[in-house]
């Protein structure tokens, strides 16, 4: 009986990452009992750090922290719980081919031949981009509004949108927001502006963690989620990579009365008479609640870990369906000492640099992922974290890059020899920029869209577990029956990315599961 | 068996059933339509005479067209569970069960039989067309899933006479056969497949066998049967038959749900006077138990009733009406003079809360004399169940003739 008292808890959450630990801190602060779940011995998912090589250390996932969600932060104190930044407001530096780079901060952009006219409409545009963001921030901190069964919530949201869209930003304002939101990034910079550096850094912004190019439709909105979707669009670094975040946040759920457990893969979460009863780990230890949480990729939860025979069959059919593709890689190196930019000080490096040179180049290198290759000239975001957290590197640097693109369905597969070649065409890439960057590299080494899946979970090796498109967004994340959190069987919820409002370091999807399932919410 | 298209299938986009040959021998009057894919009888002589093989001696009709589909494997058991709102535990190897299938909302996609061949092996038939549906449904269960409907001929053999023309044929206990059995039965060629089931209301069969086989059956019963009045009849023999008997047609009296795109235009189970396929407390899940059991809990919309309609016009596609030249209430699906019951009947939706049994309805019929349109009021009382229901249906051994 005691044993079973003890294996008992009011809610399990599958998946500690990061909104896995964000949900468990919010029940566990509202008096449950609740126990997160991790399979690895650490917990993050896809915030973490790890070792490259001898006493250097990188964030193997995700590397910058430019969308925590601001009210999560606070909520969860993580401050208190060991979170420092070790640089915030990064500005960005496209890089170019002939060493006029550009610089490009919130609201300013000097350097790489950009044109008075371009600096000023970049001034205007940026502004106007953030004068949206505000608008529809609030969007991303409340459930999407169930437009079937409204609720007085829903009501006012509906409201409160109607509202600042047309009186909070005014008429012209409203019509330019509704021309641009289905738009391409190509179009709407193609109309702003015409240094083609600018337009390419742009574009990347736009098309970063999408299976998507400048040219393709609708992906203006991502760069628009970017800055909307938390921290104003302000690139930090925290002290200690990515992990520290989690690792603050896993503190804080302890001390709200969370219990973490590692090690602790689940194999099934156990369905009786048509509602959830617990979860079975792999070592045959059962544990019981009403309520399981996953902060699993749904596919994974619906096919693997539930089974498809709870559910009902269009439900099934609309999961599997959901666009999931990663074109992204994680590039990383070692460096002895730091490579010369040509054309940059020292202290620039800090920056988040973009190789990004135009949109047709940041266009052709989609090209090629589209056909199940790699690209040839890869576009990068490339982070040297060591310069401004000396904890990373005991000597030396660590690099951290962002390429694109490199599809999660290679043609003949992920195999060494690809992944080998790839990594030579990266290093080649910064070459570039960077002609004595080999001499300095101890070792490198590159995370395929396939490796994010293995090591990271992310199904398909897409960041968001679920492309971030209008049709699956909002009260159509990740599909319309479980858009509040509550799957279509009694007592399971989902928490995380590929739930309203996606992925990317934010824990808001951990907040609204949590009072969503606090408010009663049931599908 | 894989049916081998002919070198020159192109020509036609019509597919001939294995029995075509045999049933043209009865044909007077070239009245086909297209059902799926095949062509199928409308009529071969007169639909009364057609009517009277039903209800008075034996009649055939060629069901071949009928979507088939077998499916096995290890969880054929829960794959059916799950996608079927009755309880599939309950029906054990040599039963068969009548039933509908539902979407996630509860609307009813199609009915039809499904077959207990073996412990995990099931044949399914419908009206309409269910590959997709059985896609999506085996998402995540193992089990194959295969469309059978060209590799199996099969025949409707209905009326009170078929038991007795079936023991002609010497297929052994087939008396002992009760209303949805399902036997094999030796017959040169291999063993063919009788199930008790029809779609008249009536004591009947249906025969299943290989495609080589079609002829010599046809053969076989005619032989056994020679001294029976049994005819071959076509569709609308057989649509008097089941309005009579009260049996819904899909396409007819309801839209699909899978292929219905207009709000409240598709119907839940319980809206199809089918509540009782609906085991909600089955203990497993299937399509559509979320929203049946809100339906359930907050009330059905339409209720399906069947009408004893005053006069002797059909009240084909009607409105119903709470009085004369009163409030819409709802329309008529179906509609015929039924010769046994001697009652004009129709099936059709009333609005709830209307039409409880024994409420009137009223029904303004249009209806031709010499090409010109009439129109008559005419009184309607809501039938508690069929008009047409005999003992003989469920008698088992049936009597003899």
């Amino acid at each position: 009986m005691t044993d079973r008292m003890n294996n008992t808890y009011d809610a399990i959450i599958v998946g500690g990452g990061h909104n896995g630990l964000v949900c468990g801190a919010y029940l566990a602060k509202a008096g449950k009992k609740v126990i997160v779940l991790e399979a690895n011995k650490h917990v993050g998912g896809g915030a973490v750090t790890s070792e490259l090589s001898y006493g250097k250390k990188i964030s193997s996932c995700a590397h910058f922290l430019n969308q925590l969600n601001q009210k999560v932060a606070k909520d969860m104190d993580l401050a208190a719980h060991g979170l420092k930044l070790a640089a915030s407001d990064l500005s960005t530096i496209a890089l170019a081919a002939d060493g006029n780079h550009m610089h490009l901060s919130r609201n300013d952009v000097s350097g790489g031949g950009v044109s008075s006219d371009d600096a000023e409409k970049y001034k205007k545009f940026m502004s106007l981009m953030h004068e949206y963001a505000s608008t529809l921030g609030f969007l991303i901190d409340i459930p999407p509004i169930d437009i079937f069964n409204l609720d007085w919530d829903d009501k006012v949201a509906a409201m409160k949108l109607g509202w600042k869209l047309r009186f909070g930003l005014g008429a012209e304002k409203m019509s330019e927001f509704l021309r641009l939101i289905s738009m391409n990034i190509r179009d709407v910079l193609d109309d702003e502006f015409d240094n083609e550096l600018l337009k390419g850094a742009l574009s990347f912004d736009a098309v970063l963690g999408t299976h998507t190019g400048p040219y393709s439709p609708g992906n203006f909105l991502n760069f628009l989620y970017r800055i909307a979707a938390g921290n104003n669009g302000a690139v930090d670094v925290p002290v200690g990579g990515m992990g520290a975040v989690t690792s603050a946040m896993k503190n804080s759920s302890i001390a709200s009365g969370a219990e973490i457990r590692t090690d602790a893969p689940v194999q099934k979460i156990n369905v009786e008479k048509c509602a959830v009863t617990g979860v079975t780990l792999q070592n045959g230890e059962v544990l019981n609640a009403a309520i399981v949480i996953s902060n699993v990729n749904l596919k994974t939860t619906v096919l693997e870990l539930v089974s498809t025979k709870h559910f009902e069959a269009d439900f099934v059919k609309r999961t599997t369906e959901i666009r999931m593709r990663g074109a992204a890689a994680k590039l990383h190196i070692a460096l002895g000492d730091l490579p010369e930019f040509a054309g940059l000080e020292q202290s620039d490096l800090k920056n988040r640099l973009v190789i990004a040179p135009n949109q047709q180049e940041v266009e052709r290198a989609f090209n090629h992922a589209k056909y199940g290759e790699t690209s040839e000239r890869p576009m990068m975001e490339i982070s040297i974290p060591s310069l401004v957290d000396g904890s990373l590197a005991e000597n030396g640097h660590v690099l951290s890059a962002i390429v694109q693109y490199a599809p999660y369905n290679l043609k003949g597969g992920w195999t060494d020899a690809a992944k080998a070649a790839f990594l030579e065409t990266c290093i080649n890439r910064i070459g570039e920029y960077a002609p004595d960057i080999r001499k300095h590299i101890e070792h490198a080494e590159i995370i395929t869209p396939k490796d994010m899946e293995d090591q990271f979970g992310l199904v398909g090796g897409n960041w968001h577990h679920g492309e971030l498109t209008l049709d699956q967004m909002l009260m159509l994340r990740p599909v319309p029956e479980a858009s509040r959190y509550a799957l279509p069987l009694d007592g399971m919820y989902i928490c995380g990315a590929g739930a309203h409002p996606g992925g990317g370091i934010m824990g808001a999807a951990g907040r609204n599961a949590a009072q969503a399932i606090l408010k009663g919410e049931a599908s | 068996m894989t049916f081998e298209l002919k070198p020159d299938h192109w020509r036609s986009a019509v597919k001939y059933s294995p029995f075509y040959n045999k049933i043209k021998e009865h044909d007077y009057l070239n009245k086909w339509h297209r059902w799926a894919e095949y062509t199928t009888a409308d009529m071969l002589e007169d639909a009364t005479v057609e009517y009277f093989a039903i209800r008075n001696s034996a009649s055939i009709f060629d069901i071949t067209p009928m979507s088939k589909y077998c499916i096995k494997g290890p969880d054929a058991l829960d794959f059916m569970n799950r996608m079927l709102p009755r309880d599939m535990t309950k029906i054990k190897v040599g039963r068969v069960a009548y039933t509908v299938w539902c979407d996630d909302e509860g609307m009813v996609i199609d009915d039809g039989t499904v077959f207990r061949i073996k412990e995990d092996e099931y044949l399914l038939c419908a009206q309409e067309r269910q590959m997709e549906v059985l896609r999506r449904n085996a998402i995540g269960f193992d089990v194959e899933y295969s469309e059978v409907t060209d590799d199996i001929a099969a025949i409707s053999f209905q009326g009170p006479c078929t038991c007795k023309i079936l023991k002609n044929m010497n297929l052994k206990d087939i008396e002992t056969m009760k209303m949805f059995d399902v036997r094999f039965f030796d017959f040169p060629g291999g063993e063919i497949m009788i199930s008790r089931t029809g779609y008249t209301g009536d004591l009947g069969y249906e025969i299943w066998v290989n495609n080589d086989q079609a002829e010599p059956l046809w053969d076989a019963l005619f032989i056994a049967g020679k001294d029976y009045a049994m005819r071959p009849i076509g569709g609308d023999a057989l649509q008097i038959a089941r309005i009579e008997a009260g049996l819904i047609a899909a396409k007819v009296d309801f839209s699909p749900a899978n292929e219905t795109v207009r709000p409240g235009h598709a119907k839940s189970p319980y809206e199809l006077d089918l509540g009782w396929l609906v085991k909600l407390d089955k203990g497993a899940v299937f399509n559509g138990r979320r929203a049946l059991i809100k339906e359930q809990k907050n009330g059905s919309r339409y209720r399906f009733v069947r009408l004893d309609v005053e006069g002797n016009k059909p009240a084909e596609n009607a409105y119903l009406f709470d009085k004369e030249n009163g409030k819409n209430i709802g329309y008529v699906s179906s509609a015929a003079w039924a010769p046994t019951a001697k009652k004009n009947i129709a099936l059709g939706f009333v609005d709830m809360p209307y039409g409880e049994v024994g409420d009137t309805v009223w029904a303004e019929i249009y209806y031709k004399k010499e090409l010109k349109w009439n129109r008559r009021w005419a009184k309607c009382t809501v039938m508690d169940g069929p008009a047409w229901n005999p003992p003989r249906k469920t008698l088992t051994p049936p009597a003899d003739f």
